[in-house]
């Protein structure tokens, strides 16, 4: 990460290809790679909470909510619709700009994340899980709920005609023309997301190297010693509820972007779970090991489309495509923990640069 | 003499047991001072008290000749006292030099923003942080495992890397919770010359411990409790031939 070398270069060149060789196949499998990208952003900042300070954070689909809906209210027609005062404040409609909205999902879903960890600061382990699951399913409650007695959130509905993002007044739902080659939306939101990953990235390797940082990381490893050692637990257990909500924030703002509509079904205790196990699968806490556990898990049900339907014309119908999809996903993941029981790619043994002991430096002892 | 620690009439009570009754001691800067007692006589009670696990009942405190109350456990580092534990917890998952540069996290004040934008001023502090912890590990003899992850260290390294981590902190006491519980006697020699060390160029000791020996040869000063109440205090001579302390560890004979 310090310098940059040709294998940098290797992968940069080939991330910035990817889309351009998949729009050639097709634009649909550019949109996994970009469903796989806002994955890899909320995995990111799960990562934070569950695999750096050890927070089991089973709610966490809830700060992708809050994202999604404050986007999705502040780029689309609705609440001037109900609220006509608002309307004659803004004639041509809200139209928040992008360099507004990602600071302020940021801080918006951060601001939630350390107000519903506030709760929690006493419960460890399986009794945090279970408070942190109710907490998700509160707010994906009141999306639901919300469309009374004042309509803010069109209840089950959803809340759809959201504005697509504007890159330099260009919105990415046009295409781009080259003349040599053409850009669709969807590739278009791949350098998008790809941009915020890297950045996200970048933000959560400097933590995991930092004061902070440790911090964290020893509050995982035992509370009590943390403490002993002159750490404050709580404010250093909210700051990690807050920076991994901001992360989904952003995640939840781009999704709502991209699709142009949300609604509370894609906010379900699934997903949350889906997030843990992508963070879990891939490797807690090792950032390369956590992007990989997203990409898989956010590409493989797609990639399985291809595989399940073949199979069921095989069995002549007598498999159903999508039930074998699910069963073939759990089987990935039960072979994954059975045989790599910390993750795909886990964080190196014996730390980075571990080499013999030196001989003699015990008798140096005094 | 200035005293580092000062405690007056500490008291506490768990439901009908009386673990600590009018418990008072002073210990003076750079001394070893000795805490011992039978089983269950409260010698770890009184440690979790000072160090802010549990609120006393009655009793009052000077760290350094100035008021101190341990009320919440991170502020007892910053106070000046750090601890290690009888049954060692290290961050098991995290390499040596990284325990002990969790150590140095009271001492240092970077922030989120700095972190993200590795502004010059956090780099800097990161570099005398690792410096810091570095020179730590080779003043408690395990300089050559920096690297290696806390729990795969034998034993006695362990322990030696519990005491680097506390002195990070720049103590004023630093109170060691039975230290020599599980070692070998090589492994004893090698600790009691740490503890000397330590003693002449970094801080004060506050020693709990079960060895007699130990104690005895180490220590200036001994605290002796049984059943919560102080029975013996002085020199280790004293201490050794008080008959109380006798029969605390002895028993009375003809039963």
């Amino acid at each position: 990460m310090t310098r940059l070398t040709p294998r940098h270069l290797f992968w940069a060149l080939g991330l910035l290809l990817l889309p351009l060789l998949l729009q050639q196949v097709g634009n649909g499998w550019v949109r996994i790679a970009d469903v796989a990208l806002l994955y890899v952003l909320l995995a990111l900042g799960l990562n934070i909470v569950v695999g750096y300070a050890g927070l089991l954070d089973l709610g966490y689909v809830a700060f992708f909510a809050v994202g999604a809906y404050m986007f999705a209210l502040l780029s689309s027609p609705h609440l001037l619709e109900t609220f006509p005062a608002l309307a004659a404040m803004f004639p041509t409609g809200l139209h928040t700009p992008l360099w507004l909205v990602i600071p302020l999902g940021a801080l918006l879903a951060g601001l939630m994340g350390a107000l519903l960890g506030a709760p929690t600061l006493k419960l460890r382990g399986d009794y945090l899980a279970i408070v942190t699951l109710g907490f998700g399913e509160i707010i994906r409650v009141f999306m639901n709920n919300l469309d009374q007695p004042v309509n803010l959130t069109n209840g089950p509905k959803g809340l759809g005609q959201i504005d697509a993002v504007t890159v330099f007044g260009h919105p990415l739902s046009r295409k781009i023309d080259l003349g040599w080659i053409e850009l669709p939306s969807v590739t278009l939101y791949y350098y998008l997301f790809l941009a915020l990953v890297l950045v996200s990235v970048l933000i959560c390797h400097r933590l995991e190297h930092s004061r902070i940082g440790r911090a964290w990381m020893a509050i995982r490893e035992d509370e009590v010693a943390a403490k002993a050692m002159g750490i404050n637990t709580r404010n250093m257990k909210l700051l990690a509820f807050g920076m991994g909500a901001s992360f989904g924030g952003v995640s939840g703002c781009m999704f709502a972007a991209f699709q142009g509509f949300v609604s509370p079904e894609s906010f379900s205790l699934m997903e949350s779970v889906m997030i843990v196990a992508m963070v879990v699968l891939g490797g807690l806490g090792h950032l390369p090991g956590v992007i990989l556990g997203a990409v898989l898990l956010a590409a493989l049900p797609e990639v399985l489309r291809y595989v399940a339907g073949p199979l069921q014309a095989m069995t002549d119908g007598r498999l159903d495509a999508a039930i074998l999809r699910q069963l073939l996903i759990a089987l990935a993941m039960i072979g994954i923990m059975l045989w790599r029981p910390r993750g795909l790619w886990p964080a190196p043994e014996h730390g980075k640069n571990a080499q013999a002991p030196v001989a003699g430096s015990r008798s140096a002892a005094p | 003499m200035t005293s580092v620690l000062h405690v007056q009439g500490i008291s506490k009570r768990f439901g009908g047991l009386q673990a600590l009754s009018d418990v008072s001691m002073r210990i003076e800067l750079g001394q070893v001072y000795g805490l011992i007692g039978p089983n269950g006589a409260g010698k770890t009670t009184f440690f979790n008290v000072i160090t802010g696990l549990y609120t006393p009942d009655a009793g009052s405190f000077e760290l350094a000749g100035k008021p101190y109350q341990p009320t919440a456990v991170h502020t007892v580092a910053q106070a000046g006292i750090a601890r290690t534990f009888q049954n060692i917890r290290l961050f098991a998952d995290m390499s040596a030099l990284e325990n002990v540069m969790v150590g140095r996290h009271v001492r240092t004040g970077s922030g989120l923003l700095g972190a993200v934008l590795r502004t010059s001023r956090f780099q800097a502090e990161e570099r005398a942080i690792a410096e810091h912890a570095r020179e730590l590990l080779d003043y408690v003899g395990i300089g050559g495992y920096a690297d290696y992850k806390a729990r795969t260290l034998s034993y006695g390294d362990q322990r030696r890397l519990e005491i680097a981590r506390a002195l990070a902190t720049e103590p004023k006491l630093l109170a060691l919770d039975e230290p020599a519980a599980g070692m070998n006697a090589t492994e004893k020699v090698q600790l009691r010359a740490l503890i000397d060390r330590i003693r002449q160029e970094r801080c004060t000791l506050l020693l709990i411990e079960h060895d007699v020996k130990l104690v005895m040869g180490l220590c200036d000063q001994v605290t002796v409790l049984d059943y919560g109440k102080v029975i013996a205090q002085g020199t280790p001579a004293q201490v050794q031939s008080d008959a109380k302390v006798i029969e605390a560890y002895l028993g009375t004979g003809g039963h």
